[in-house]
Protein backbone atom coordinates (compact mmCIF):
# COMPACT_ATOMS: atom_id res chain seq x y z
CA UNK A 1 0.00 0.00 0.00
CA UNK A 2 1.57 3.29 -1.02
CA UNK A 3 -1.16 5.67 0.15
CA UNK A 4 -0.95 5.10 3.87
CA UNK A 5 -3.62 7.52 5.04
CA UNK A 6 -6.44 9.57 3.56
CA UNK A 7 -7.08 12.35 6.07
CA UNK A 8 -9.35 15.38 6.34
CA UNK A 9 -7.77 17.99 8.58
CA UNK A 10 -8.23 21.76 8.43
CA UNK A 11 -4.65 22.25 9.55
CA UNK A 12 -3.27 19.92 6.85
CA UNK A 13 0.42 19.47 7.76
CA UNK A 14 0.91 20.07 11.49
CA UNK A 15 2.18 18.44 14.66
CA UNK A 16 -0.34 15.61 14.91
CA UNK A 17 0.21 14.70 11.29
CA UNK A 18 4.00 14.99 11.17
CA UNK A 19 4.77 13.70 14.66
CA UNK A 20 1.71 11.70 15.75
CA UNK A 21 0.91 9.88 12.52
CA UNK A 22 4.30 10.41 10.92
CA UNK A 23 6.14 8.47 13.62
CA UNK A 24 3.79 5.51 13.12
CA UNK A 25 3.45 5.50 9.34
CA UNK A 26 6.82 6.96 8.34
CA UNK A 27 5.64 8.66 5.13
CA UNK A 28 8.22 9.97 2.71
CA UNK A 29 5.71 12.12 0.90
CA UNK A 30 2.77 14.33 1.87
CA UNK A 31 0.29 15.00 -0.92
CA UNK A 32 -2.03 17.93 -0.23
CA UNK A 33 -5.19 18.09 -2.33
CA UNK A 34 -6.63 21.58 -2.36
CA UNK A 35 -7.75 23.72 -5.30
CA UNK A 36 -6.71 27.00 -3.66
CA UNK A 37 -3.35 25.88 -2.28
CA UNK A 38 -2.43 24.30 -5.61
CA UNK A 39 -2.15 27.81 -7.06
CA UNK A 40 -0.47 29.55 -4.12
CA UNK A 41 3.32 29.16 -4.15
CA UNK A 42 3.93 31.18 -0.98
CA UNK A 43 1.41 29.17 1.05
CA UNK A 44 2.91 25.94 -0.26
CA UNK A 45 6.28 27.12 1.03
CA UNK A 46 4.80 27.67 4.49
CA UNK A 47 3.58 24.09 4.61
CA UNK A 48 6.92 22.76 3.39
CA UNK A 49 8.58 24.51 6.33
CA UNK A 50 6.38 22.46 8.64
CA UNK A 51 7.95 19.18 7.52
CA UNK A 52 11.26 18.63 9.23
CA UNK A 53 12.07 15.00 8.35
CA UNK A 54 13.02 15.52 4.73
CA UNK A 55 9.76 14.19 3.34
CA UNK A 56 8.54 15.60 0.04
CA UNK A 57 5.45 17.80 0.01
CA UNK A 58 3.40 18.29 -3.14
CA UNK A 59 0.16 20.09 -3.92
CA UNK A 60 -2.56 19.28 -6.45
CA UNK A 61 -6.05 20.42 -7.23
CA UNK A 62 -8.77 17.79 -6.97
CA UNK A 63 -9.01 17.18 -10.70
CA UNK A 64 -5.27 16.57 -11.12
CA UNK A 65 -5.23 14.40 -8.01
CA UNK A 66 -7.98 12.15 -9.38
CA UNK A 67 -5.90 11.65 -12.51
CA UNK A 68 -2.84 10.70 -10.48
CA UNK A 69 -4.43 8.55 -7.82
CA UNK A 70 -3.64 5.23 -9.43
CA UNK A 71 -0.07 6.33 -10.14
CA UNK A 72 0.37 7.17 -6.45
CA UNK A 73 -1.10 3.83 -5.40
CA UNK A 74 1.42 2.01 -7.54
CA UNK A 75 4.37 4.19 -6.60
CA UNK A 76 7.08 2.98 -4.28
CA UNK A 77 6.79 5.97 -1.98
CA UNK A 78 4.83 6.06 1.27
CA UNK A 79 2.21 8.74 0.85
CA UNK A 80 0.00 10.57 3.32
CA UNK A 81 -2.85 12.24 1.42
CA UNK A 82 -4.47 15.28 3.02
CA UNK A 83 -7.43 17.54 2.32
CA UNK A 84 -8.54 20.37 4.56
CA UNK A 85 -12.26 19.85 4.05
CA UNK A 86 -14.79 17.13 3.40
CA UNK A 87 -15.83 18.65 0.10
CA UNK A 88 -12.38 18.13 -1.45
CA UNK A 89 -12.23 14.52 -0.19
CA UNK A 90 -15.70 13.83 -1.54
CA UNK A 91 -14.87 15.27 -4.97
CA UNK A 92 -11.73 13.14 -4.96
CA UNK A 93 -13.82 10.06 -4.13
CA UNK A 94 -16.42 10.50 -6.90
CA UNK A 95 -16.95 7.57 -9.27
CA UNK A 96 -15.95 5.26 -6.41
CA UNK A 97 -12.22 5.81 -6.87
CA UNK A 98 -11.77 5.52 -3.08
CA UNK A 99 -13.82 2.33 -2.80
CA UNK A 100 -12.61 0.26 0.12
CA UNK A 101 -10.29 3.00 1.40
CA UNK A 102 -10.45 4.31 4.96
CA UNK A 103 -10.94 8.06 5.23
CA UNK A 104 -9.77 9.57 8.49
CA UNK A 105 -11.43 12.71 9.86
CA UNK A 106 -8.70 14.25 11.98
CA UNK A 107 -9.52 17.90 12.47
CA UNK A 108 -12.64 19.91 11.69
CA UNK A 109 -12.99 22.63 14.25
CA UNK A 110 -15.87 24.52 15.77
CA UNK A 111 -17.73 27.00 13.61
CA UNK A 112 -21.20 28.49 13.60
CA UNK A 113 -23.78 25.73 13.13
CA UNK A 114 -21.40 22.85 13.80
CA UNK A 115 -21.98 20.50 16.74
CA UNK A 116 -19.34 18.64 18.71
CA UNK A 117 -18.56 15.03 17.90
CA UNK A 118 -15.17 15.05 19.62
CA UNK A 119 -12.89 17.87 20.76
CA UNK A 120 -11.17 17.86 17.36
CA UNK A 121 -14.28 17.19 15.31
CA UNK A 122 -17.34 19.41 14.81
CA UNK A 123 -19.84 18.73 12.04
CA UNK A 124 -22.90 20.45 10.61
CA UNK A 125 -25.63 18.95 8.46
CA UNK A 126 -23.72 19.61 5.23
CA UNK A 127 -20.66 17.87 6.67
CA UNK A 128 -22.76 14.87 7.66
CA UNK A 129 -24.28 14.73 4.18
CA UNK A 130 -20.75 14.63 2.76
CA UNK A 131 -19.83 11.81 5.16
CA UNK A 132 -22.86 9.86 3.94
CA UNK A 133 -21.90 10.59 0.34
CA UNK A 134 -18.35 9.36 0.95
CA UNK A 135 -19.76 6.12 2.33
CA UNK A 136 -21.99 5.82 -0.75
CA UNK A 137 -18.87 6.16 -2.87
CA UNK A 138 -17.46 3.13 -1.07
CA UNK A 139 -15.09 4.84 1.39
CA UNK A 140 -15.09 3.92 5.07
CA UNK A 141 -15.20 7.10 7.12
CA UNK A 142 -14.18 7.37 10.76
CA UNK A 143 -12.83 9.98 13.14
CA UNK A 144 -9.46 9.77 14.92
CA UNK A 145 -7.05 12.57 15.71
CA UNK A 146 -4.06 10.40 16.63
CA UNK A 147 -3.14 6.74 16.11
CA UNK A 148 -3.42 6.16 19.87
CA UNK A 149 -6.98 7.54 20.05
CA UNK A 150 -10.15 5.50 19.84
CA UNK A 151 -11.73 5.46 16.43
CA UNK A 152 -15.06 7.31 16.11
CA UNK A 153 -17.44 5.20 14.07
CA UNK A 154 -19.96 6.23 11.47
CA UNK A 155 -22.94 6.15 13.87
CA UNK A 156 -21.24 8.66 16.17
CA UNK A 157 -20.29 10.87 13.24
CA UNK A 158 -23.84 10.99 11.94
CA UNK A 159 -25.56 11.43 15.29
CA UNK A 160 -26.82 15.02 15.69
CA UNK B 1 6.93 57.77 15.46
CA UNK B 2 7.11 55.37 18.35
CA UNK B 3 4.66 55.08 21.20
CA UNK B 4 5.11 52.84 24.21
CA UNK B 5 1.74 51.13 24.47
CA UNK B 6 -0.01 50.45 27.76
CA UNK B 7 0.03 46.77 26.89
CA UNK B 8 3.79 46.52 27.03
CA UNK B 9 4.89 46.90 23.44
CA UNK B 10 5.70 49.59 20.94
CA UNK B 11 3.21 50.49 18.25
CA UNK B 12 4.96 50.47 14.93
CA UNK B 13 4.53 52.51 11.81
CA UNK B 14 6.56 52.71 8.62
CA UNK B 15 10.07 54.08 8.98
CA UNK B 16 10.23 53.56 12.71
CA UNK B 17 13.24 52.35 14.67
CA UNK B 18 13.39 49.67 17.33
CA UNK B 19 11.34 49.89 20.53
CA UNK B 20 10.33 47.42 23.24
CA UNK B 21 8.74 44.41 21.59
CA UNK B 22 5.82 42.38 22.82
CA UNK B 23 6.24 38.60 22.92
CA UNK B 24 3.49 36.15 22.06
CA UNK B 25 4.02 32.48 22.92
CA UNK B 26 1.92 30.10 20.84
CA UNK B 27 1.84 26.43 21.75
CA UNK B 28 -0.06 23.19 21.95
CA UNK B 29 -2.28 22.58 24.98
CA UNK B 30 -1.23 24.48 28.09
CA UNK B 31 2.45 24.87 27.19
CA UNK B 32 2.34 28.60 26.42
CA UNK B 33 0.45 29.45 29.60
CA UNK B 34 2.91 27.46 31.69
CA UNK B 35 5.98 29.02 30.12
CA UNK B 36 4.65 32.55 30.42
CA UNK B 37 3.64 31.93 34.03
CA UNK B 38 7.18 30.73 34.75
CA UNK B 39 8.71 33.84 33.16
CA UNK B 40 6.45 36.12 35.18
CA UNK B 41 7.36 34.33 38.40
CA UNK B 42 11.09 34.53 37.68
CA UNK B 43 11.40 37.94 36.04
CA UNK B 44 8.37 39.75 37.43
CA UNK B 45 7.42 41.40 34.15
CA UNK B 46 4.02 42.95 33.40
CA UNK B 47 1.53 40.48 32.05
CA UNK B 48 1.24 42.13 28.64
CA UNK B 49 4.96 41.97 27.86
CA UNK B 50 4.53 38.29 27.14
CA UNK B 51 1.16 36.85 26.15
CA UNK B 52 0.32 33.12 25.92
CA UNK B 53 -1.91 31.62 23.24
CA UNK B 54 -3.00 27.98 22.96
CA UNK B 55 -4.11 26.33 19.74
CA UNK B 56 -6.51 24.14 21.72
CA UNK B 57 -9.87 23.87 19.96
CA UNK B 58 -8.96 26.42 17.31
CA UNK B 59 -8.94 25.82 13.59
CA UNK B 60 -6.32 27.53 11.41
CA UNK B 61 -8.41 30.65 10.75
CA UNK B 62 -9.46 31.07 14.37
CA UNK B 63 -5.86 30.72 15.55
CA UNK B 64 -4.61 33.27 13.00
CA UNK B 65 -7.34 35.73 13.94
CA UNK B 66 -6.63 35.43 17.66
CA UNK B 67 -2.90 35.82 17.09
CA UNK B 68 -3.41 38.86 14.87
CA UNK B 69 -5.67 40.39 17.52
CA UNK B 70 -3.05 39.94 20.24
CA UNK B 71 -0.27 41.25 17.99
CA UNK B 72 -2.26 44.33 17.02
CA UNK B 73 0.01 47.06 15.72
CA UNK B 74 2.82 46.23 18.09
CA UNK B 75 6.36 45.23 17.37
CA UNK B 76 6.14 41.53 18.11
CA UNK B 77 8.22 38.39 18.38
CA UNK B 78 6.05 35.28 18.10
CA UNK B 79 7.51 32.26 19.85
CA UNK B 80 6.20 28.82 18.88
CA UNK B 81 6.74 25.45 20.50
CA UNK B 82 7.90 23.62 17.40
CA UNK B 83 8.80 24.34 13.80
CA UNK B 84 6.31 21.82 12.41
CA UNK B 85 2.86 22.58 13.61
CA UNK B 86 -0.27 24.66 13.43
CA UNK B 87 1.18 27.21 15.85
CA UNK B 88 4.22 27.90 13.68
CA UNK B 89 2.05 27.92 10.59
CA UNK B 90 -0.26 30.55 12.10
CA UNK B 91 2.73 32.62 13.19
CA UNK B 92 4.24 32.56 9.71
CA UNK B 93 0.94 33.39 8.04
CA UNK B 94 0.16 36.33 10.32
CA UNK B 95 3.72 37.67 10.36
CA UNK B 96 3.94 37.18 6.61
CA UNK B 97 1.25 39.76 6.22
CA UNK B 98 -1.82 37.76 5.20
CA UNK B 99 -3.76 39.21 8.12
CA UNK B 100 -1.45 42.08 8.91
CA UNK B 101 -1.59 44.17 5.80
CA UNK B 102 -0.37 47.70 6.31
CA UNK B 103 1.98 46.73 9.12
CA UNK B 104 5.73 46.96 8.85
CA UNK B 105 7.29 43.62 7.93
CA UNK B 106 10.38 44.42 9.99
CA UNK B 107 8.22 44.66 13.11
CA UNK B 108 7.45 40.93 13.11
CA UNK B 109 9.62 37.93 13.83
CA UNK B 110 8.95 34.23 14.46
CA UNK B 111 11.18 32.06 16.64
CA UNK B 112 10.41 28.33 16.80
CA UNK B 113 11.42 25.88 19.53
CA UNK B 114 10.83 28.24 22.45
CA UNK B 115 12.18 27.48 25.90
CA UNK B 116 12.32 29.26 29.24
CA UNK B 117 15.87 30.57 28.86
CA UNK B 118 14.99 32.13 25.54
CA UNK B 119 11.95 33.90 26.96
CA UNK B 120 13.89 35.22 29.95
CA UNK B 121 16.48 36.65 27.60
CA UNK B 122 13.71 38.21 25.53
CA UNK B 123 12.05 40.09 28.39
CA UNK B 124 15.36 41.70 29.36
CA UNK B 125 16.45 42.56 25.81
CA UNK B 126 13.26 43.33 23.94
CA UNK B 127 14.39 46.83 23.00
CA UNK B 128 17.09 45.48 20.67
CA UNK B 129 16.47 45.70 16.91
CA UNK B 130 15.30 42.37 15.52
CA UNK B 131 18.44 41.77 13.48
CA UNK B 132 20.31 41.58 16.80
CA UNK B 133 17.53 40.27 19.04
CA UNK B 134 16.39 37.25 17.03
CA UNK B 135 19.84 35.63 16.52
CA UNK B 136 20.52 36.27 20.21
CA UNK B 137 17.29 34.51 21.24
CA UNK B 138 18.06 31.49 19.08
CA UNK B 139 21.58 31.30 20.50
CA UNK B 140 20.44 31.59 24.13
CA UNK B 141 17.68 29.05 23.66
CA UNK B 142 20.06 26.58 22.06
CA UNK B 143 22.78 27.10 24.67
CA UNK B 144 20.33 26.38 27.49
CA UNK B 145 19.78 22.82 26.31
CA UNK B 146 22.26 20.47 27.94
CA UNK B 147 22.42 16.78 28.73
CA UNK B 148 24.23 15.01 31.54
CA UNK B 149 25.08 11.36 31.95
CA UNK B 150 26.65 10.15 35.24
CA UNK B 151 29.24 8.00 33.47
CA UNK B 152 30.43 10.79 31.15
CA UNK B 153 32.51 13.69 32.45
CA UNK B 154 31.41 16.47 30.13
CA UNK B 155 27.90 17.73 29.55
CA UNK B 156 26.29 17.60 26.13
CA UNK B 157 25.36 21.12 25.12
CA UNK B 158 23.12 22.57 22.42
Amino acid sequence: MSILLFRVDERLIHGQVVIGWGSQLCPDRYVVIDDELATSAWEQELYRLAVCNGAEVSFYNVEDARARLQEWREAGSRIMLLTRDLDSMLRLARARVLEGESVNLGGIHHAEGRTRVRSYLYLNEEDRARVRALEKEGAKVSGRDLPSSLKVGLDDLLEE
Amino acid sequence: MSELGKEGGTKQTAGEGAGPARGVVVGHGGMATGLVDAVRRIAGVDEDVLVPLSNEGKGPDALCEELARIMGAYRVVVFTDMQAGSCAMAARVVCGGRLGQGLVAESRAVVCGVNLAMLLDFVFNRELPFDRLVPRLVEHGRAAVTGHMPHVDSAISG
